[in-house]
């Protein structure tokens, strides 16, 4: 399959797999994909009241490259501030991975996941609902 | 295990030393061209290949001069599909096969389709992956002039009920082909029992070589006719010219006759090696689905879905052990299996497959190891997966609002 080195080391050893706990404050959840498309990333990040990301986890249900990605996202977004972390472009993480074309897809998967959590954030911090999945009733 | 297992033995399998043995002197001492009448190099490989079309007409109860040779088993679908579709276009032009057939099939069934020479009806199969002997009944016309089945699936195992539609097709008076590469030589196969008038064979999938195959032929009850796709010479009867792989032969020769003598006892095995990877997953993992008829299945195929885990990334997590996910003819593309898809499997599982394709060089060894990293990957991935998260946590994955984008 041709992985990048990269790619396998974080396959291998993942940065800040698992998740923050349910009730932890200044916690912003981002989930995105979809199981039919094989691809499904949570990314949450931790973000003080000054606006920089203090800490990252991540769970992702996809390809060696998406977990990659994500994986890659925790340790790019931590220490930078939220704005910065909007900024974020899919390229770096396609150049820092060395991504070929057909999984560009992942790398725009993990942006999106950031603009997520960060978003999800900034609901939290006004009041509203988190987007973080809530208990469904019986199947 | 320094080596990496292979396990992938549907995609295709190791000669086998004893075939490779039989082959070699035909490559620079016996290397005559069988066509060659006129002096001895010529004579002993056209004995040569007399002697493979005997070993191969044995293990499928044809007679000799029934087999032709050919490049392999894509070859001999289109030889058998076009080749009837051309021939008898005075009669109908109407075929029928299933959703689940190989490429070799379909697509050569859309050409016809697309060049106005076919009408093809492509049945649906029931979630274990089998064809409905009603369907076929039911979608046969006065135009119906070839039904095209194949024996065993490559992806899930499923056997289809041939000798039930073949004789479906002789009441009807409708040609049957079947793609019967993946159970020649592991299950017992009777082409006069089962009513089968055109078969597909593959030497790389019997421990043969690639690049050798055989199209069956039936000569009488009815006499089976085709226009053939390559034209020179007139070699096969007329149906397929150019000079035969004569060391080919040989080796598919061999493949089938070994095939044949040891099927009941290697088959039994590898059963039983099958049952052991399948038990050691099934007990030690959770949400394992099998894919496939549960017990109407070739013996050596094992097709797993793990839920919450993607395919790609379980395939990278073992590294050290060649399995395939969804089929390797479909690898290629990023969809999912069209396979698992007509079983009515859905995308999000179709993802997670694995098949397993035991053969006669796997150890019970290696099925043990084999069975230990898979638990292992899988539960490491599953706890990196929000899915499994989520379903653990009661969340309904179904109904959940996915943000796409």
């Amino acid at each position: 399959m041709g992985y990048s080195n990269k790619v396998v080391d974080h396959y291998e050893n993942p940065r800040n797999v698992g998740s923050f706990g349910k009730d932890e404050e200044n916690v912003g959840t981002g989930i995105v994909g979809a199981p039919e498309c094989g691809d499904v990333m949570k990314l949450q990040l931790k973000i003080s009241d000054a606006g920089v990301i203090e800490d990252a986890r991540f769970k992702t249900f996809g390809c060696g490259s998406a977990i990659a990605s994500s994986s890659y996202v925790t340790e790019l977004v931590k220490g930078k501030t939220y704005t910065e972390a909007l900024d974020i472009k899919n390229q770096q993480i396609v150049e820092e991975l060395s991504l070929p074309p057909v999984k560009i897809h992942c790398s725009v998967l993990a942006e999106d996941a950031i603009k997520a959590a960060i978003k999800d954030w900034q609901k939290r911090k006004d009041g509203a609902a988190s987007v973080a999945p809530a208990r469904a009733a019986a199947k | 295990m320094s080596r990496t297992v292979y396990m992938d033995n549907h995609a295709t399998t190791p000669v086998d030393p004893r075939v490779l043995e039989v082959m070699l002197p035909y490559f620079s001492e016996k290397f005559g061209n069988a066509a060659s009448r006129n002096h001895s190099f010529g004579w002993e490989a056209e004995s040569a290949v007399d002697h493979g079309r005997e070993q191969v007409a044995k293990l499928i109860n044809a007679k000799a001069k029934e087999i032709i040779f050919t490049s392999g088993a894509t070859e001999s679908d289109n030889l058998a599909i076009k080749g009837v579709v051309e021939f008898y276009k005075d009669k109908g032009n109407h075929v029928i096969t299933a959703v689940t057939e190989h490429k070799a099939v379909l697509d050569t069934c859309k050409g016809l389709e697309r060049n106005g020479k076919a009408q093809v009806t492509y049945l649906p199969v029931d979630r274990y992956g089998m064809v409905d002997p009603g369907d076929v009944r039911n979608a046969i016309t006065d135009k119906t002039i070839l039904i095209s089945l194949m024996y065993a699936n490559n992806e899930i195992g499923t056997i289809h009920p041939i000798k039930e539609i073949g004789k479906l097709a002789k009441e009807k008076g409708v040609l049957l082909h079947s793609d019967a590469v993946q159970g020649v030589g592991k299950l017992p196969l009777d082409v006069e029992a089962m009513g089968i008038d055109l078969l597909s064979l593959s030497a790389h999938k019997i421990y043969g070589p690639k690049g050798c195959g055989a199209l069956y032929v039936r000569s009488k009850g009815p006499r089976v006719r085709l226009t053939p796709m390559m034209d020179g010479g007139g070699h096969e009867r007329g149906m397929r010219s150019g000079t035969l792989n004569v060391p080919g032969i040989v080796g598919l020769g061999k493949a089938a006759e070994l095939s044949g003598a040891e099927m009941e006892m290697e088959q039994g095995r590898i059963l039983q090696l099958r049952e052991r990877l399948r038990e050691a997953i099934c007990t030690q993992l959770d949400e394992v689905y099998l894919n496939g008829h549960p017990t109407q299945r070739l013996p050596g195929n094992l097709n797993l879905s793990f839920a919450f885990v993607e395919g790609e990334s379980l395939l990278m997590g073992l590294k050290d052990i060649a399995v395939s996910s969804g089929s390797a003819c479909t690898s290629a593309t990023l969809e999912p299996s069209y396979v698992l898809k007509a079983l009515g499997v859905g995308d999000d599982l179709a993802h997670t497959s694995i098949r397993f394709g035991l053969g006669r060089f796997n150890t019970a060894d290696e099925v043990d190891y084999v069975a230990e990293r898979v638990v292992h990957e899988v539960r490491r991935l599953r706890d990196m997966s929000p899915l499994y998260e989520m379903a653990k946590e009661g969340v309904d994955l179904k109904s959940y609002q996915w943000q796409r984008e």
